[in-house]
């Protein structure tokens, strides 16, 4: 090498550490899910919204509509009512997070930097699973706050502190199969600007048409079926379970399953959403 | 492998369409190491796409590219480990600094960390950002941050270097800076494939050039090559009066023994005239229209540009940046950034 006139005495470039592909898939997923976090952190309007919806939620179903749906459905008070809801705001906030994830891999994927990223030799998949660690990790926040929230309206769980953290636990892994729908969706929308559109109309009937607010009991035949098989239901009588909140249980026996149910509705969501993103993602602008 | 070791860059018959729009049809090109390719052609002729495949970003229909001694189809990470690509907008995390965008990307690009921060400041200080190094990327001026994006093409050292337009949105200061940096990597040994509208850009990089036009090349050689092909100097005669323009003519004629051209809108007589008596033929046609009472707003013998050699090869000047007087083509939507140009 001739010495260049810029400015330093050409320097050589250090020479890339080797390491099999899996180590730089998790290496790359780190830096990049740092990346993502810096970027929570810095521009936290969106962040911060995500903790007050869920927050918003509580207030309004607990207060609002409490006294009206603990006179019509169980027959019990408000307080009781709340018990029975706090488990649905949960999983509802980490239902709704989809739409945050959604956005944020459509805007991405639209930036310029997404150009240098696949230009580089690095894992592309590292960049989905960075998303999706990212928002793990904000998931944590997120239900903390929920949890704060719930014992200052009079929640609590009562099976000790080991079913708690996993009801958490559990929490954490439906965040987890809800980030690849994310991913999948936002990998999948046309752009940014659409991806409210698509993930609202989807998430808001699959939350009314479970256990969030009504024991599938009071429902309509058809709709109670549904409900009863939805995998949003089996999350949140598990985590009724886990927490030792109370619930309705059916006649069925994926009513009286919920845990498993729930473990098993997460791992085929990841099994499904992952690979089909990573796919689609590795396809984008062939 | 059946090429060339020589060449840092070969692509054989390359085609790419978008739908209906062919945007490369049947693209060859070589770049032998070590040397500039400038890649010319108006919007819409190819140059993007054509980086995009070479850089591994995009997928040839057919053809068949190599890169850095690795085919660019079948061994992309291979590919990806010897080159840089700065593209047309500053690929660079905006939230982020100058500095942790650095080391983000020596991270990515297998460094360890104490390396990659090590890298990040070298870079900083080779671009002249060490003072920004702290404030995000978002902020930075346009030079500075197409400064940041080349320092970040050059993590590794890469053995090709895709530049596409460098410079176009830049003030002539901070497109000195960027010419300034790209000489320096080619005399420390890196080849450069450069896209660009500025014919003057390409003039002062590039040590070969291709012109490419509707998805293929139609011209290839150095700047002298290209500029013999239409021709050698002129003597051009600017009027104040649009009907000056015949009598100018007229005198251009004689003075030279050439046909002129006349272009009405500009008010513009030209006439060809051999190298060896261009100063005569100047004084000349001084006199003759000074003795015809025309009024010339202007008056010289020009070498032919490379702007000349555009227009010539595709009826369009370099300046035409739009693509608008493009007669037949209909304009294709444009679909993401990637999918015109």
């Amino acid at each position: 090498m001739t010495a260049s006139t810029a400015a330093r005495p050409a320097a050589t470039a250090p020479a890339p550490r080797s390491g099999g592909r899996f180590a730089r898939f998790w290496s790359d997923t780190a830096v990049l899910t740092r990346r993502n976090l810096t970027h929570a952190v810095r521009s936290p309007a969106e962040p911060l919204l995500a903790l007050l919806v869920p927050l918003m939620m509580v207030l309004l179903f607990g207060f609002v509509f409490g006294n009206v749906m603990a006179a019509e459905g169980t027959g019990g008070t408000p307080e009781q009512f709340r018990e029975y809801l706090m488990p649905g705001m949960f999983v509802m906030a980490m239902l709704y997070s989809v739409a945050a994830t959604a956005g944020g891999v459509a805007l991405d994927v639209d930036k310029a930097v997404m150009g240098r990223f696949r230009s580089m030799p690095m894992a592309p998949s590292a960049l989905l699973a960075a998303r999706s660690a990212a928002d793990l990790v904000r998931a944590l926040p997120e239900i903390a706050v929920l949890i704060a929230c719930g014992l200052l309206i009079g929640w609590e769980w009562t099976e000790g502190w080991d079913r708690a953290l996993a009801a958490v636990g559990l929490l954490l892994l439906f965040r987890f199969a809800m980030t690849w729908v994310g991913i999948l969706l936002g990998v999948l929308a046309p752009n940014p600007n659409v991806v409210g559109l698509i993930v609202y109309p989807l998430a808001f009937p699959l939350g009314v048409l479970s256990t969030m607010f009504t024991p599938p009991a009071l429902m309509p035949e058809v709709l109670g079926r549904i409900a009863e098989w939805n995998p949003i239901s089996a999350v949140i009588d598990a985590a009724r379970v886990l927490f030792g909140n109370p619930r309705i249980v059916g006649d069925s026996w994926v009513a009286d399953h919920p845990l498993p149910m729930a473990l098993a509705w997460s791992g085929a969501i990841i099994l499904l959403c992952a690979p089909l993103a990573v796919r689609r993602f590795r396809r984008l602008s062939r | 492998m059946g090429t060339t070791p020589d060449l840092a860059v070969s692509a054989e018959g390359l085609v790419k369409s978008y739908g209906a729009t062919r945007a490369l049809d049947h693209l060859d090109l070589a770049v032998p190491a070590g040397t500039v390719m400038g890649l010319l052609g108006p919007n819409g002729a190819g140059k993007t796409t054509a980086v995009e495949i070479l850089a591994t970003l995009r997928r040839a229909d057919a053809g068949r590219a190599v890169v850095a001694g690795h085919d660019a189809a079948r061994e992309p990470e291979r590919v990806r480990e010897r080159i840089g690509l700065t593209g047309q907008y500053a690929a660079v995390d905006e939230i982020l600094t100058g500095r942790e965008n650095l080391v983000m990307f020596a991270r990515l690009s297998g460094l360890g960390a104490a390396t990659a921060r090590r890298r990040a400041d070298d870079l900083l200080e080779r671009f002249d950002l060490t003072a920004a190094a702290g404030r995000p990327a978002g902020r930075y001026s346009g030079g500075m941050r197409r400064r940041l994006d080349l320092a970040a093409s050059l993590t590794l050292d890469p053995a090709v270097l895709f530049l596409d337009e460098p410079t176009t949105g830049l003030d002539p200061r901070s497109r000195n800076g960027v010419w300034r940096a790209v000489r320096d990597l080619v005399g420390a040994g890196t080849t450069v494939l450069l896209t660009t509208q500025y014919l003057e850009e390409a003039d002062r990089l590039a040590d070969r050039m291709a012109v490419i036009d509707s998805g293929r090349v139609i011209a290839e050689g150095t700047a002298e090559q290209l500029k013999s092909t239409v021709g050698g100097d002129r003597v051009d005669v600017v009027v104040e009066e649009a009907a000056d323009l015949e009598p100018a003519a007229a005198v251009l004629a004689r003075v030279c023994g050439t046909a002129p051209r006349t272009d009405p809108e500009e008010r513009r007589v030209s006439a060809p005239v051999a190298a060896a008596d261009r100063i005569a033929a100047l004084t000349g046609v001084v006199r003759g229209l000074d003795a015809a009472g025309l009024r010339a707003t202007d008056i010289g013998v020009r070498r032919p540009t490379l702007d000349d050699v555009f227009l010539g090869l595709t009826g369009r000047t370099g300046a035409d940046r739009e693509g608008a007087a493009r007669p037949a083509a209909p304009a294709p939507a444009p679909a993401g950034q990637g999918a015109a140009a």
